[in-house]
């Protein structure tokens, strides 16, 4: 028998004729080429239908509507045209197809009429923060803070530098004393596991849907009110509090994706268990936790609820979190806004312009880190559930980001 | 030599051997130190009760937990301090009531539509699927200040046609009515952002549940004949009930919490709230956020006892959302 | 009787065991000899198992046949001390080592498993990790040292048969490789420290013709000094590989058990029981 190991496999080809036992393949015809066809229900002559329908309806309306004052402006225009839309559409699809296509479809535009009133206001809303904020946006924003601007000073004065300053300080701080408890929090539902798992998931469930302002009145009543000074360091224990249930759920959703084979392996070798959780099943979920990391703070960074009541806000500098108020960026939007000063409004606009460039920013950078953790990493759900890696990645960050139920899937993992 | 075993073994009574683990210190101590993280999140939520309760007694001894529960003006001046959470309790509900009727439709069409409808690559390149599963999650990390700030200077402009009209053509509702034509900072314009503050959270869920619709069963309606539709009605949400209820009251229980954005809009009211296009209105979050720091310490004691309320709702309703989805989730196991 | 229940009690673990077994040798492998005796298990109270005595001689390959269902791989996960971590299995009987008992009060499974390594049914490399990583990680996670971290690496993947196609990417990640690749990396990354057997859960299953015989040779290759326990599915993989085998069934409604154990010629000639006639011979399956 030849030596097999020169011999290279794995390439779905026989290693024709060599000795290695197996027979040679038949040889091939050579590949035709095909036109793939597509089936589809909905043809372009049904996608004219569509548009059809709605200039109609476009038309009708714009005739009719100022004839008809009961509603009024634009938000009534799209009403408008959207019932008539659906009516002419259902009508025409009737005598086309019959009623069954006909409700089918109907009830398809619906659908999608509902997912665009969901997205219109999203897209109105960002566009709006930059339209509004980015004209006002200067570089003094970022290094000035409050302090000597007073109420009849010019839009263009002052800025948030101090803000910046204590909302990191503060969502590190938050980070920091948050996320190891929520790591090992999920290390303990997902690999140790006792008695108390069930409970202590209804616990992290009744955690996550925890309002943001009780978190700030609980730190209140329990340190602000002790201690007597508003701080960085209050904030950040109830930021603490409300990235905690986040984190942890996103990481025991992470670890329960990491293949139980893994584990099995490790132990097969003699490993203990700190040490298959240690060099195993961490460094495998490694991005999909990053990416958990990343979406608490995601939304830590935005909570201002909680930091009425335990950073206060303040107008000057103050890089100290643990002694006397700070700013915060959220903090500074909310209470400039509703202000009447120009330059305060002006003040409010750019700092939530930052406030969400960050946010985005970190969000999609979750996303990246997420997907690449999936396309390398998970095993086991990927191909026999019929689940491809994005199906998995967006179910991550809805279950991170929505406070969800846990779905109770039974381990067989003591 | 080969061994026969014996046909039909008469049966033997065998005991399981009990084993006992012995683990190295590394190990307990591994155990043991994620087990006291796990504890500390039971405790720190038993402490957020406790400390609630304790800091907020002087108020309940004050109006009696009746009379705070009831009691509609908020008046912490003069000798007669009378304070409570009426006002603020019912504007909650109204809150909550018109967040869902705005945002549980309009979730729920759109999970359907990313799941059911949205084709995987719009025109063969854009991912239309990823892209409003993205934009679904984004929605949802978008800081609530923000909101507020769109919801203040954009939506009560738009709405007030909206309201102008309702309250023209539509009087016969209860709350409908108005006294004076102002249709700013009022309930509606409120619930209707907070209505779309917690529409990602719905979708999000909704969208999940339905993606775990086995494929079985979804091509045992269809190759019966079933149209999409058909399919969605018959296969999907009968199978997704508990997760779209527990959705939905995960939305509620967001709906009652926020503070921030409706306290941009309204501008606090305190009597039991009959007009909803009218300027004024209370929900507890709002209510703590803006006295916050007035009252004394017994203002302070008032508003820790409206957190201690506000505690006590979003817990049952999201405990109650627990329960239902995982008893969904049992039954289809 | 899940781990988690069970008490924990580390003064045991001072008192005698086997040098063997305690796991003081760095990597000085030699093959041992597995003694099962009246070996029964259960899932969750139902018994899957019954009274199984089966010798695993030393340096020998011995093959488990018989068709599926019928508590092969869970004899098989009984020998290295993997089937207590299910929830609600329990076992009875011994499992001797050189005569030790491996389920001894003293013995930490840990260190048994360090000594009776495993291969699985579906290729499980550490995707984190690159090749060589994977390769050492049963050195790192038993805290063994050797003296050329290279030398033990090639040694571990020429015995699996995978050195000259890696030894140019020895850092590219683990699941890199395809499906035999990836299964001759989990063997060379179980040979690499050196166990007294090798349990080998149907390696083959899910692999390609030229990646299983690449994998059988390996097999003859290191019976020498590691003792093969091997279950398969492949009748006639068993007939090459094996040099005794043990046909196991279970009967209607009953547990497993091993019907006959033979050397692997008179099994597969001259079988005693009809009931492995008609196995071997394709009857049923």
């Amino acid at each position: 028998m030849t030596t097999l190991d020169s011999v290279p496999l794995e390439t779905g080809e026989n290693p024709a004729g060599d000795g290695s036992g197996i027979p040679p393949a038949p040889p091939r015809p050579r590949t035709l080429s095909y036109k793939p066809i597509r089936p589809r229900d909905f043809k372009p002559s049904d996608v004219g239908l569509l548009l059809a329908a709605a200039a109609a309806a476009f038309s009708i309306i714009w005739i009719v509507f100022d004839q008809l004052t009961l509603l009024s402006g634009e938000f009534g225009f799209v009403v408008c045209w959207a019932a008539v839309f659906l009516l002419l559409y259902w009508f025409v699809n009737f005598q086309l197809y019959g009623r069954h296509v006909a409700i089918d479809r109907f009830l398809g535009a619906l659908v999608t009429f509902g997912a665009l009133c969901m997205m219109t206001p999203l897209v109105l809303l960002v566009v709006y923060v930059f339209v509004k904020g980015w004209p006002l946006l200067s570089w003094n924003r970022f290094v000035q803070t409050q302090q000597g601007v007073g109420p009849l000073s010019p839009a263009s004065k002052g800025g948030f530098a101090h803000a910046i300053v204590g909302t990191l300080e503060q969502v590190a701080l938050a980070a920091i004393m948050g996320i190891p408890i929520a790591l090992l929090t999920a290390v303990f539902l997902n690999e140790v596991g006792g008695k108390i798992t069930g409970a202590i998931r209804v616990v992290v469930t009744a955690m996550s849907g925890t309002p943001a302002i009780l978190a700030g009145v609980f730190i209140y009543s329990i340190w602000v009110l002790t201690v007597k000074e508003y701080s960085g360091f209050a904030a950040s224990m109830a930021l603490a509090i409300l990235l905690l249930p986040t984190v942890t759920r996103g990481t025991e959703e992470v670890l329960r994706i990491v293949h139980n084979d893994l584990r099995e392996a490790s132990a097969a070798l003699g490993a203990p268990e700190w040490r298959t959780v240690w060099s195993v099943v961490l460094p495998t979920a490694r991005s999909g936790l990053v990416t958990s990391i990343l979406l608490g703070i995601a939304v830590s960074i935005g909570e201002t609820a909680p930091l009425i009541m335990t950073v206060f806000g303040a107008q000057v500098m103050n890089a100290n979190p643990f002694r006397n108020p700070q700013a915060a960026l959220p903090l500074v939007v909310y209470q400039e806004i509703k202000l009447p000063q120009a330059s305060a409004v002006a003040l409010g606009y750019t700092a939530s312009l930052v406030l969400f460039i960050l946010v985005f920013t970190i969000f999609v950078l979750a996303r990246i880190l997420g997907s690449n953790w999936l396309q390398g990493v998970a095993r086991g759900r990927s191909k026999s559930d019929g689940n491809d890696a994005s199906d998995i990645e967006e179910d991550l960050m809805s279950t991170v980001l929505a406070p969800a139920m846990s779905m109770d899937r039974g381990d067989d993992r003591p | 030599m080969s061994t026969i075993s014996p046909p039909q073994p008469a049966p033997v009574r065998h005991t399981p051997l009990k084993l006992t683990v012995s683990r190295s210190r590394a190990d307990r101590v591994y155990r043991r130190v994620t087990w006291v993280a796990a504890v500390s999140t039971f405790i720190i939520l038993v402490l957020i009760g406790v400390f609630l309760y304790l800091r907020a007694r002087p108020a309940f001894e004050h109006m009696g937990y009746w009379g705070f529960l009831t009691t509609q003006v908020w008046n912490l001046s003069g000798p007669h301090p009378t304070f409570g959470v009426g006002s603020a309790l019912v504007g909650s509900i109204i809150l909550a009531v018109i967040a869902l009727i705005i945002a549980v439709p309009v979730s729920i069409c759109t999970a359907l539509f990313i799941n059911e409808y949205a084709p995987r690559k719009l025109f063969g390149f854009l991912p239309l699927k990823g892209l409003l599963t993205s934009m679904v999650d984004l929605m949802a990390a978008i800081p609530s200040v923000i909101y507020g700030l769109w919801g203040f200077f954009v939506l009560q402009s738009s709405m007030k046609g909206l309201s102008r009209w309702l309250s023209d053509h539509m009087s016969f509702v209860p709350g409908f009515k108005v006294q004076t034509p102002v249709y700013t900072s009022s309930l509606l314009i409120a619930g209707t952002l907070v209505g779309i503050m917690i529409m990602p959270i719905i979708t999000a869920l909704c969208r999940e549940v339905f993606s775990l619709t086995p494929n079985g069963e979804r091509e045992g309606a269809l190759s019966l004949g079933a149209s999409r539709a058909r399919v969605i009605r018959d296969v999907v949400f009968p199978f997704s009930k508990g997760g779209m209820i527990g959705a939905i009251m995960l939305g509620l229980g967001r709906a009652l919490g926020e503070a921030i954005a409706v306290s941009i809009i309204i501008s606090l009211t305190f009597s039991a709230p009959n007009h909803l296009l009218q300027p004024g209105g209370n929900s507890i979050p709002a209510l703590i956020a803006d006295r916050f720091g007035s009252g004394g310490k017994l203002g302070a004691a008032g508003l820790l006892a409206a957190g201690l309320v506000l505690f006590i709702m979003t817990l049952m309703v999201n405990l109650v959302a627990a329960n239902i989805v995982a008893r969904q989730a049992k039954k289809r196991a | 009787m899940t781990v988690s229940d069970i008490e924990s009690d580390d003064r045991l673990v001072a008192s005698s065991a086997s040098k063997a077994m305690r796991g003081s040798d760095p990597l000085t492998g030699v093959a041992g000899e597995l003694v099962a005796q009246g070996v029964c298990a259960w899932f969750s109270g139902r018994l899957v198992l019954e009274d199984v005595n089966l010798r695993m001689e030393r340096s020998r390959v011995t093959a488990l046949i018989g068709p599926s269902g019928c508590g092969k791989s869970t004899f098989l996960r009984i020998m290295n001390r993997m089937h207590e971590t299910v929830n609600g299995a329990q076992l009875a009987g011994s499992v001797e080592l050189n005569g030790e008992d491996i389920y001894d009060p003293s013995q930490r499974a840990t260190y048994v498993r360090r000594h009776i390594g495993m291969v699985f049914q579906r290729p499980n490399p550490f995707p984190a990790m690159s090749i060589e990583q994977n390769v050492m990680a049963g050195l790192r996670f038993n805290k063994i040292k050797s003296a050329s971290k290279s030398d033990v690496i090639e040694e571990a993947l020429t015995k699996a048969g995978l050195w000259t196609e890696v030894k140019d990417r020895l850092k590219d990640l683990g699941g890199a490789l395809s499906g035999g690749q990836q299964q001759r990396l989990c063997i060379a990354r179980a040979l690499a420290i050196r166990p007294s057997v090798l349990l080998m859960d149907e390696p083959c299953s899910a692999l390609d013709p030229a990646s299983t015989l690449r994998i059988e040779q390996t097999i003859s290759e290191v019976s020498h000094e590691v003792t093969v326990v091997i279950v398969t599915h492949n009748m006639q993989q068993a007939n090459r590989v094996s040099d005794s085998c043990a046909f196991f069934l279970a009967e209607e409604g009953q547990p497993g058990r091993i019907v006959e154990e033979a050397p692997t010629e008179k099994m597969f000639s001259d079988p005693d029981d009809p009931r492995t006639l008609d196995y071997v011979n394709g009857r049923f399956g």
